[in-house]
């Protein structure tokens, strides 16, 4: 049976084992239909031209995982953010882990999308928030909406700065042959409060997974969100990210996303402005090699007047990958004074890499500052050998001016220790050992 | 120590150098001069190895070894330094660290073990004090928004750190003010010893009055044509190149 097919067919024995009568029901009905009628995006789409899920929809995905499992701590430690302590929120298969878990109440709502779906002190907030900036048309959007059930619910308080960082990790354990979770997290940050999120999404062996995963995030007046995504999983997983920010006035949110593993890699990232003098960051590291593909989409809707919104994605590919940036920025007639920047620059390492760059600027105010920049190129040879006229072998050399290239974006990584981890998978993805941490 | 012999390069099938001959010993301070465009800078970069260049003819020997078939680095590992004109910009990478990984590379490769960090602490605080570079310096990004006289001091610090065998300075007098000159050139004399030897390769005879070299050659049109002692550096900066031209015609 098809994948689309299975999905549908097993949605009402889904709905049943949660709760019919559940006000969500209609939103799920909704869902699913509009999953029905567009199905899984194909290249035939203007937003889908560049990626393909044809290979990846042709594994037999189990939609829900008939056996719970255990990882121990120590097996999957080092994908924690460990020298530092966090909250976290940790999956297995799609299921909450409380053993891996550090969940919170105390003064703020670190906890499960689960228990906020069900129970009734979370209800006047789901019904506020719940699938509100979510794109409704989004087939893919709708596929998850259909299916939420579980992921993260982070609501903190006007006022609040959370003093740690929340880390949302999803394992995936090859239990099942090939597994699809589609995990659904709602972020709710409240007046002046700050807080900064690292997402993770990863494997533990190499049987193929399927993530769909759907992020709504809040930020409300002067609220401050640092959002950090690690893509750095098997060389079997697929993701497809759908994350919406909304912001009200004087908000800034920020969103990194590192792309080094993975197979097809499909970042939905949208911002809309709802507010004066908002901030919106959107910076991206990819690098990938033999067939990887990342694409990353972007949406900056600024509906509002004096606002701001930067972007840059550096993107190095080799082999025979592929990189995709699509980078919209759409500015209402009413968003005048508006300060939108978009870069992206790329590195080809090799005669079969391709690189897809898309800037889409679609601007109805006339006072606005918007400016985009693009640039694809090799690695300067000049560098390369100023490095090895200093006694730094080619591939040393190689690695120093890709860490050069990607540092705009590394240096804006407001956790120190982060900073610190995503150096180092650099370095071990350039397969690299300077002698000091990258 | 270096010695070239006959050595015909091109680039895109155009000929640069056209039977270079030179000499240098230990202990010797040489200055190539000539015009723009007489193929000086691509007689640097031909030693250090840019693989840009085609070497068609000819050697280059380093004490006695044939280097022409070596890349940049394991040149570099034999004590081959090259002073840049146009040093290039690492973000995200400090001089120090940049210059210990430079460093411990070139050990490595001659199977040595990695310099112990107190005595690199200490060399690097030395060589940056003869180079009066400020301790701040040190911990910026190599060569990011550093001015032209700092990239030169930087590129003699790093000459200082390697302790070349030969060190060639392609044009290191662009872009200095007078002060910012005499430091680089003091730096060079304090490195020069009867071990070593400095190439210094430059349009002007300005630097010169700060290095005293033993030879002075004249290269024009990918050829050396004249070689002399330190006066006729004087002469060129007199009666500039078109006089040597007439004088060849």
């Amino acid at each position: 049976m098809e994948l689309k097919e299975k999905l549908i067919s097993s949605f009402m024995a889904f709905e049943e084992q949660i709760d019919v009568n559940s006000g969500l029901h209609d939103v799920r009905t909704a869902a699913i239909k509009n999953f029905e009628t567009k199905g899984f995006p194909t290249k035939k789409e203007e937003a889908w031209k560049y990626t393909s899920l044809n290979a990846v929809l042709k594994h037999d995905f189990t939609v829900f995982p008939k056996h719970e499992s255990a990882i121990e701590f120590k097996d999957v430690k080092k994908y924690f953010l460990h020298e530092i302590d966090t909250y976290k929120v940790i999956f297995i298969d799609g299921k909450y882990s409380s053993f891996l878990s550090q969940t919170t109440h105390d003064g703020l709502d670190v906890c499960l999308m689960s228990a906020a779906l069900n129970k009734p002190k979370y209800k006047m907030v789901i019904d506020t928030y719940f699938n509100q900036i979510a794109n409704k048309d989004e087939t893919l959007t709708s596929l998850n909406t259909a299916f939420a059930a579980e992921g993260a619910y982070i609501n903190i308080p006007k006022s609040k700065v959370v003093e740690k960082p929340i880390e949302i990790i999803y394992f995936s354990t090859g239990q099942e042959n090939a597994l699809m979770v589609q995990p659904r997290n709602l972020i709710v940050v409240g007046e002046n409060a700050h807080v900064q999120i690292i997402e993770r999404h990863q494997s533990l062996n190499e049987n193929p997974v399927l993530t769909n995963t759907v992020t709504e995030v809040f930020a409300l007046k002067r609220a401050i969100v640092d959002y950090y995504k690690i893509q750095n999983d098997l060389g079997s997983a697929n993701l497809i990210d759908n994350t919406y920010i909304a912001q009200k006035q004087e908000s800034r949110v920020s969103v990194h996303t590192f792309s080094f593993g993975g197979n097809v890699t499909r970042n939905n990232l949208n911002f809309y402005h709802q507010g004066e003098r908002i901030d919106s960051t959107l910076k991206g590291i990819t690098i990938i090699g033999d067939k990887q593909l990342v694409d990353h989409y972007t949406l900056v809707h600024h509906a509002q007047p004096n606002c701001e919104s930067h972007q840059n994605y550096k993107c190095i590919v080799n082999d025979n990958a592929t990189g995709v940036f699509n980078g919209k920025i759409y500015v209402e007639k009413e968003a005048q004074k508006t300060d939108a920047f978009q870069q992206n620059n790329n590195i080809l390492l090799s005669d079969k890499a391709v690189i897809n760059a898309k800037p889409q600027l679609e601007i109805f105010a006339d006072d606005v500052k918007c400016s985009h920049g693009c640039t694809i190129g090799q690695l300067d040879e000049s560098a390369m050998f100023y490095m090895q006229q200093r006694g730094i072998p080619k591939k040393e050399a190689k690695a120093l001016l890709m860490y050069a290239f990607s540092n705009e974006v590394i240096e804006s990584i407001k956790i120190p220790e982060l900073k610190q981890r995503i150096t180092k998978i650099i370095a071990q993805k350039l397969g690299v050992n300077l002698g000091f941490d990258l | 120590m270096l010695s070239i012999k006959n050595l015909h390069a091109s680039v895109e099938d155009k000929d640069i150098l056209k039977g270079i001959n030179l000499e240098i010993k230990a202990g010797e301070v040489h200055a190539i001069m000539g015009p723009n465009g007489a193929g000086k800078s691509t007689l640097s970069s031909i030693i250090a190895g840019n693989e840009n260049y085609e070497v068609s003819e000819g050697e280059i020997l380093l004490d006695g070894e044939d280097i022409s078939e070596l890349a940049p680095e394991e040149r570099a590992h034999k004590g081959v330094f090259l002073s840049f004109q146009y040093p290039v910009e690492i973000p995200g990478v400090s001089v120090t660290n940049f210059i210990k990984t430079a460093i411990n590379e070139k050990r490595k490769a001659n199977g040595e073990e990695e310099m112990p960090a107190n005595e690199m602490l200490k060399k690097i605080r030395e060589k940056s004090e003869l180079l009066e570079m400020d301790r701040k310096f040190l911990s910026r990004s190599l060569n990011e928004g550093f001015s032209g006289g700092e990239k030169k001091r930087n590129e003699i610090f790093q000459m200082a750190m390697l302790e070349p065998k030969i060190a060639i300075l392609d044009e290191t007098d662009s872009g200095l003010d007078i002060d910012a000159l005499r430091i680089v050139a003091n730096g060079v004399n304090k490195l020069k010893n009867e071990n070593n030897a400095v190439l210094v390769i430059t349009h002007y005879q300005r630097l010169l009055d700060y290095i005293i070299p033993d030879f002075v050659h004249v290269l024009m049109d990918g050829k050396i044509v004249k070689s002399g002692g330190k006066e006729l550096a004087l002469e060129l900066e007199e009666k500039g190149y078109d006089w040597i031209k007439s004088e060849l015609n």
